[in-house]
């Protein structure tokens, strides 16, 4: 299983950086995992991390798009509701990347 | 991310190389290319699956921490399946390497690695066949095309085993009819004998196992994702719908891939079917058990699959519907066509398919009991029973991707054109070879739509996006429609690696924009929320 060090701890991630034990996740790992990738997390980050974990823990999944996409409009205003704002925020997708920093495992099947 | 690290098209294109290499095949070791193979499968899935030795594992690197006999566990994998299949028996002794197959296979065509060819794809496994079970093999060895199995070579069966999709295409050209999938499907078999799956394949088989469908969606979560399709097709049609879950007493189970009720653009599709079901009043249940028609399963090993497809049967006969109607899914029909009754015999408990709207019985789901939705909707729409605006797909230029399973696995090619004809007003088939039966795989299916493949699944998509690119030309082509969740996955990423601008479509999401409904509001949406044709914001 390979590891990342974070606080002196030995955190336990996949192969492509999720890490495994969803308890292990915490703000400070995120800004760790995003400063990786040259990122620093801005409130507008935060909003769609925190939603994302929320509906994380109501329903055992990352949520569609979709639904991303129309919650983040409710909450940042109409202007803010469209992939291409998500996308600018997370560049290598809002449903890979952004699952990343909050902790989240990656969906997999017919998607 | 593995994503990122893929060449552009450009680059990739010029990468083909069809150049035979210098030595023989069997002197040409194989080589594990970052972004042609899937991470190794986790030993957590394959624990809960008690599948054989769970481990972490790498299949980059030297050890595979395989068991001692490992060996022997491998041919006697191969000695028992040559005896149970006699297709596999007769897949390993026929074979006169004529050639016909070696061009035909999208793995090749998008990479020229001349072990992508099927011919030579079999003969991996053939070579070990011939060194084990066969005299002239004991006797003469590699120049009677034998060879022994060592780690090098499990290495390379594994390599080129996750790098078909079993899609068929080369069984069409093959004058013995050699169904080279077979020999993939017990390649993949007996590397699960060590545990050498793929994780993107065990993850998915695993939450199925669990949870009645891949992405693991629990009963709440997959109720709350129709529901969420619901409020955005009353913003659309002004027509608020109640569809029912687990309702015991309904005439019919629908079940449909995951993909639909999770990913776009199949979610547009999920939306047809609830708009469809609701306009023809249709006594339907979805199940949040056998919320999935995939089945990785199959991926895997017969058992697996077996073990994971009877769900469905199952829960239809747990809520005493009469037949089961099921949704654009791939794979699920092959099975459905192919494996149920050897499987588990006819569903005797249910009845012969019959449409309570037009009366139609279908004959052809006799032993399955199961029906194809784009059979039940071309026989609705043949019978009259919809009324259509096809203009409002006006702006869509559409083409037709057959899907491997439903083409070459049971037959359905002209039932989605017909429907799909019926709602759209502009229909350009790609080139003759490369649709129905001869249709090229979107290049991700059987489990190989993972993101640290990315580069074989854009070199398998090339044949199919070449085809696209022709029609796009030509004629203008702007969407491609298909009938399977792999495929609106994976043709979504490789039409935006190689024909960007293509837009892919299902089937009902198609049906949807054209359904013109009894009370709707005018409407000037598509499923997309995209302005219809002609309602577009005046400056």
């Amino acid at each position: 299983m390979p590891t990342m060090d974070f606080q002196g701890k030995q955190i336990e991630v996949d192969d492509d950086g999720y890490i495994i034990n969803l308890d292990d996740w915490s703000k400070e790992l995120a800004v760790h995992i995003a400063g990786m990738d040259s990122i620093s997390l801005t409130d507008a980050h935060w909003e769609v991390i925190n939603f994302l974990r929320d509906y994380y823990k109501q329903y055992q999944i990352a949520p569609m798009k979709k639904i991303l996409v129309k919650e983040i409009g409710k909450a940042m205003g109409p202007e803010k509701g469209n992939t291409k704002y998500l996308y600018e925020l997370y560049p290598g997708g809002p449903a890979k990347q952004a699952c990343k920093y909050a902790g989240l495992p990656k969906p997999t099947g017919c998607v | 991310m593995a994503k990122d690290q893929t060449p552009k098209a450009d680059e990739l294109f010029s990468t083909i190389d069809y150049k035979a290499p210098e030595k023989s095949w069997m002197d040409t070791p194989v080589e594990f290319k970052p972004g042609t193979f899937c991470h190794g499968s986790r030993p957590k899935y394959l624990e809960l699956l008690h599948m054989p030795y769970p481990k972490e594992w790498k299949p980059g690197e030297e050890d595979w921490k395989l068991p001692e006999n490992w060996k022997e566990i491998f041919l006697d994998g191969m000695a028992e399946r040559l005896k149970k299949y006699r297709s596999f028996k007769l897949f390993m002794d026929i074979c006169v390497r004529c050639g016909a197959c070696a061009d035909k296979c999208h793995f090749y065509i998008g990479g020229g690695d001349p072990k992508n060819m099927p011919v030579l794809r079999a003969e991996l496994l053939r070579s070990v066949y011939r060194k084990y079970f066969t005299t002239s093999g004991k006797l003469f060895g590699k120049t009677a095309g034998a060879r022994e199995l060592t780690v090098d070579v499990l290495r390379e069966l594994w390599y080129y085993a996750y790098q078909c999709t079993e899609c068929r295409r080369c069984s069409v050209f093959c004058p013995y009819g050699i169904d080279t999938a077979e020999v993939t499907i017990i390649a993949r078999e007996l590397l699960n004998l060590l545990g050498l799956n793929t994780d993107w394949i065990a993850g998915p088989v695993s939450n199925c196992y669990m949870k009645g469908n891949h992405l693991g969606l629990e009963p709440h979560t997959f109720k709350s994702s129709i529901e969420f399709f619901l409020s955005d097709i009353e913003d659309i049609t002004g027509i608020k719908i109640e569809p029912t879950f687990n309702r015991k007493g309904a005439e019919i189970l629908f079940v449909t891939p995951s993909g639909d009720v999770f990913a776009d653009p199949g979610t547009y599709t999920a939306m047809g079917y609830l708009m469809l079901f609701h306009e023809l009043g249709l006594d339907y249940t979805w199940s949040t058990y056998a919320s999935e028609g995939g089945n990785f399963g199959f991926f895997t090993s017969n058992e697996t699959a077996k073990r994971l497809h009877y769900k469905i049967y199952a829960e239809a006969k747990r809520l005493g519907v009469k037949w089961i109607l099921g949704g654009e899914c791939g794979h699920m029909w092959r099975l459905i066509h192919q494996y149920l009754n050897t499987w588990h015999g006819p569903a005797d408990f249910l009845e012969v398919p019959k449409s309570p709207i037009t009366d139609t019985a279908f004959e052809n789901a006799r032993s399955t009991k199961m029906v194809h939705v784009a059979e039940f909707t071309a026989d609705l729409i043949r019978n009259g029973k919809l009324k259509l605006d096809p203009g409002r797909n006006d702006d869509i230029k559409l083409t037709w991707h057959d899907s491997c399973n439903t083409s070459r696995g049971m037959g359905i090619l002209e039932e989605p054109r017909y429907v799909a004809k019926s709602v759209c007003n502009h229909f350009y088939e790609m080139p003759e070879n490369t649709i129905k039966e001869y249709t090229f795989c979107c290049g991700s299916g059987t489990g190989l739509n993972a993101g640290e493949n990315m580069e074989l699944r854009m070199r398998g998509g090339f044949p199919r996006a070449n085809a696209v690119k022709f029609v796009r030309d030509v004629h203008g082509v702007n969407t491609l429609g298909n009938i399977c969740a792999i495929d609106r996955a994976a043709l979504t990423a490789s039409m935006d690696y190689w024909v960007p601008g293509i837009r892919v479509a299902g089937l009902h999401e198609l049906v949807a924009n054209a359904l013109v409904m009894k009370g709707e509001k005018e409407r000037t949406v598509n499923m997309r929320n995209e302005p219809l044709p002609g309602k577009e914001a005046k400056e």
